[in-house]
């Protein structure tokens, strides 16, 4: 019997069409974000179709102003989600530093600010130790970390903070003011220097080279030197400074502080990342997709926001993103 | 267009591209019923993505595929399985967290379908239960294998299976695929061993570049027309000479080295593993580490290269003991390691670039830029190794040739004073390892000092200054590698000796 040698084992229509198809595909698999920035100005103008008051400058600055705080906690999640890390915790730490610097407002921004800042960088250290030091697992070391600063802040919001809980005007204006016209939002600056910091950090440091190597393959990490425990306090103690900056502008914004001030932000701290192509299985990602992602989130939000949707369903939708998304990336990085 | 009558397996004009890379062009490959059948090429010819199309365990991206006549569409695993097709790969495909008998029984298999196979291979005696991942890897590729023939399948493919493997436990897979072939079932055999291919096959067919070049019935063949098909005229020639080059330098290494002692070990014990193991590695020298599978060469390289301490014993470093926490400490005097499994020391998403100088950023103080002169180094290191880094966006896409290179070449770009090598031409192709032991000949030349253990005892007079032979933990056996033949070492390295003497 003599068999027909058909290109069995790949029936396309068109095998022309297809590799041309493929080859879209794979440049889009590689290059995920020009797919981003698509999605991104497809949202804007469909936003702007629903209400068409969006498409002004008070508008997207709206968005931008929404995308500050979580592009920030969520360069604390990349960071850390390159090292196949996480921190659960990134919210609360927000929380608890806001806190602070509403009850040190009276004493003048500066000890308030710095006050905060010293917040995050303790419990993001004690992340660090935990995770880097004595290897506990990160999603169990950080929500942990999470329960046990909500019960301090809770505890404290009668005791050690009791006073005051109204932000200094300074950080008022820092997280909720603009400049130039009432155009640029303050916070969008805090947020764009920082994302060139990370940007330089990850893509131009030694510590980023450390950060990906320690994702990609922890065991030839530990053979080329990389010592895990330094690089892992170093990026928690960053996520949690991170989270202290964003509780300052995300308090500064809203004027008072509350322990529910910042624990809406966690999933979509987590979804910015997870939207913007970082693996949470550690070694790929950027932050340049993290931005993108947090300015898709909030241009959803105020598309949302139009159309009546409430928060309830909105955490609902992040939820699916995440879980949608990380299906959609492992089987992309399965075909590759 | 048809395949040949009564063939086995037909396979036609695969291809198979990975991103930017074509890992097979055109591959054509047919198995007659009742052969055992050599599939040949370099490291990068596409031979293990040929094995893994026709396991299932990834779709190619043209090309057919017969089994008995009929077409196959393999796309998964199991269709594979269903066509009479089993593989023993390359990496054990046993979960490493699981016992024996739980991988058997997510196979579908019980103990007693691969007991008479176990048993024809003198593993008996294994312990199901023990976890996978502590069993050495010879074991489990001889445990792949006998779960791969409880299968029973039509054709047997064998990835590299030998590579691992010492001589009495080639000569078990060697029965068992004589047994095969005599029931009228077909093996096909992948090695890089010629000696083995040109003793059990009947046929080959050679890859070269992703596609088919060439078809041999072995009768009357022999190694170098093999070669010459495998690589091309051109750069048989070039090894060749670099062969001579090699020969002569040895010729003249033979005495004692006089240079200063950079690495000492006194006494060196670790578990039950290595039993007091001393000593002296000197300046320029290659030392070379011949042993059996599991005599403690693991654990001992473990201790030098700071990965592990020792129970007792010290170890000095020009003079000055290192007392190594992590390899760090290892790495800062100077001793740097590559281990056998490149699983264990590639960056598999990360660019060659990356893999290449994650060593330069170790430090706190480093971590704030980059080198300045990275660039320099990659280009050095991969210019030196011969690199192909059209891949380069990702380590886990080159051929495991390259990715064996980008392992050592990490050191050339970084710097070093003494080289560990565990293994390092395990299963990768003859001019990727003359490279290879070229390269260690110019380090040593230039004056870093180099410990080699290899598993291809036949190439330590080539590359090697001296040789120590392990065994049970202990050196059993010391001499001038230039007259360290096959039989001298295996016979100590069997602890026959000591006996003896």
């Amino acid at each position: 019997m003599s068999v027909d040698a058909t290109p069995a084992l790949d029936a396309g229509p068109d095998p022309e069409q297809q590799t041309a198809l493929r080859r879209s595909g794979r440049y889009l698999a590689t290059h995920p974000h020009w797919v981003l920035v698509f999605v991104l100005i497809v949202l804007i103008l469909i936003t702007g179709m629903i209400e068409p008051n969006y498409l002004s400058v008070s508008g997207l600055r709206n968005s931008a102003l929404f995308a500050a705080p979580i592009g920030i906690l969520a360069a604390g999640q990349t960071i850390l989600m390159l090292t196949a890390g996480i921190d659960l915790s990134i919210a609360m730490i927000a929380t608890g530093a806001a806190y602070f610097a509403a009850n040190q407002s009276p004493n003048g921004p500066v000890l308030a600010i710095v006050g905060a800042l010293v917040v995050g960088i303790v419990a993001g250290a004690l992340n660090g130790v935990g995770v880097g030091v004595f290897q506990v697992n990160p999603l169990i070391m950080t929500l942990a970390m999470s329960g046990i600063l909500l019960g301090l802040f809770t505890e404290w919001a009668q005791t050690i903070f009791a006073g005051s809980t109204r932000m200094n005007d300074f950080i008022r204006t820092l997280g909720g003011g603009s400049f130039f016209g009432g155009r640029i939002p303050w916070a969008v600056v805090v947020w764009a220097t920082l994302s060139l910091l990370v940007v330089y950090l990850l893509r131009r440091s030694g510590f980023g080279r450390n950060l990906y190597a320690l994702g990609d393959n922890t065991v030839a990490s530990r053979l080329s030197g990389v010592r895990s425990w330094q690089v892992l306090l170093a990026a928690y103690t960053i996520a949690g400074v991170f989270g202290a900056i964003a509780g300052i502008l995300l308090g500064g914004r809203v004027g008072a502080v509350d322990l529910q001030l910042a624990g809406v932000f966690l999933l979509p701290s987590v979804a910015a990342a997870v939207i913007g192509g970082t693996s949470i299985f550690g070694g790929v990602g950027t932050y340049t997709g993290t931005i993108l992602g947090a300015l898709i989130l909030a241009v959803l939000n105020s598309m949302l926001n139009f159309l009546g949707v409430g928060t309830a369903v909105q955490q609902m939708l992040y939820g699916s993103i995440i879980i949608g998304l990380s299906w959609l990336y492992t089987r992309i990085a399965a075909t590759q | 267009m048809s395949a040949p009558n009564g063939s086995l397996l037909s396979v036609q004009g695969i291809a198979k591209r990975y991103g930017p890379v074509v890992a097979l062009r055109s591959a054509d490959l047919t198995v007659q019923p009742g052969e055992i059948h050599a599939l040949l090429g370099a490291n990068g010819a596409g031979k293990s993505t040929l094995v893994k199309i026709l396991s299932g365990v990834f779709p190619a991206d043209a090309g057919s595929v017969a089994v008995n006549g009929r077409t196959a569409l393999l796309r998964k695993p199991g269709d594979s399985m269903a066509a009479g097709i089993a593989t023993v790969f390359q990496d054990p495909a046993l979960i490493p967290d699981l016992t024996f008998s739980q991988n058997l029984r997510i196979s579908g298999l019980a103990r007693d379908d691969v007991m008479p196979w176990l048993e024809r291979m003198d593993l008996a005696h294994i312990d199901f239960d023990l976890l996978v991942g502590d069993v050495p890897l010879a074991f489990l590729r001889l445990l792949d294998l006998a779960r791969a023939l409880a299968h029973r399948p039509q054709l047997l493919m064998l990835d590299e299976i030998t590579a691992a493997l010492t001589t009495d436990q080639a000569e078990h897979v060697f029965d068992v695929m004589r047994e095969w072939k005599e029931q009228g079932r077909s093996v096909l055999f992948i090695s890089h061993r010629l000696g083995e291919v040109l003793a059990m096959c009947d046929h080959a067919t050679i890859l070269r570049n992703g596609s088919h070049v060439a078809d041999f019935a072995l009768a009357g063949v022999d190694e170098s027309q093999l070669v010459t098909a495998m690589l091309g005229e051109e750069l048989v020639e070039e090894l060749a000479e670099s062969a001579e080059d090699a020969a002569v330098e040895t010729g003249t290494l033979t005495k004692a080295f006089d240079t200063p002692v950079v690495l000492e070990a006194r006494d060196l014990r670790l578990r039950d593993k290595v039993n007091g193991i001393s000593l002296e590695l000197h300046k320029g020298e290659i030392l070379g580490l011949a042993a059996l599978e599991g005599q403690g060469q693991d654990q001992l390289f473990q201790v030098l290269s700071g990965d592990h301490r020792p129970s007792s014993g010290e170890l000095l470093v020009n003079g000055k003991r290192l007392n190594a926490r992590s390899p760090y400490d290892a790495i800062r005097n100077g001793v740097v390691f590559v281990p056998a499994d490149r699983q264990q020391a590639l960056l598999p998403q990360r660019s060659v670039r990356e893999n290449l100088t994650t060593p330069l950023y170790n430090r706190v103080r480093k971590w704030f830029t980059l080198a300045g002169d990275e660039a320099d180094r990659v280009d050095r290191a991969v210019a030196r190794l011969d690199i192909d880094v059209r891949a380069g966006s990702q380590a886990q896409r080159l051929s495991g040739g390259n990715q064996q290179k980008v392992t050592v070449g990490r050191w050339l770009a970084s710097g070093f004073d003494i080289l560990l090598c565990f293994d390092p031409t395990r299963g990768i192709d003859i001019q990727t390892k003359a490279q290879i032991y070229d390269l260690l000949r110019e380090l040593a030349a230039a004056g870093s000092a180099v410990i080699l253990y290899t598993s291809e005892l036949r190439e330590i007079p080539l590359v090697c200054d001296r040789v120590l032979v392990i065994y049970n933990g202990r050196i059993v056996h010391e001499q001038d590698a230039a007259t360290a033949t096959e039989e001298i070492l295996l016979t100590s390295a069997h602890g026959l000796e000591e006996a003896g003497a």
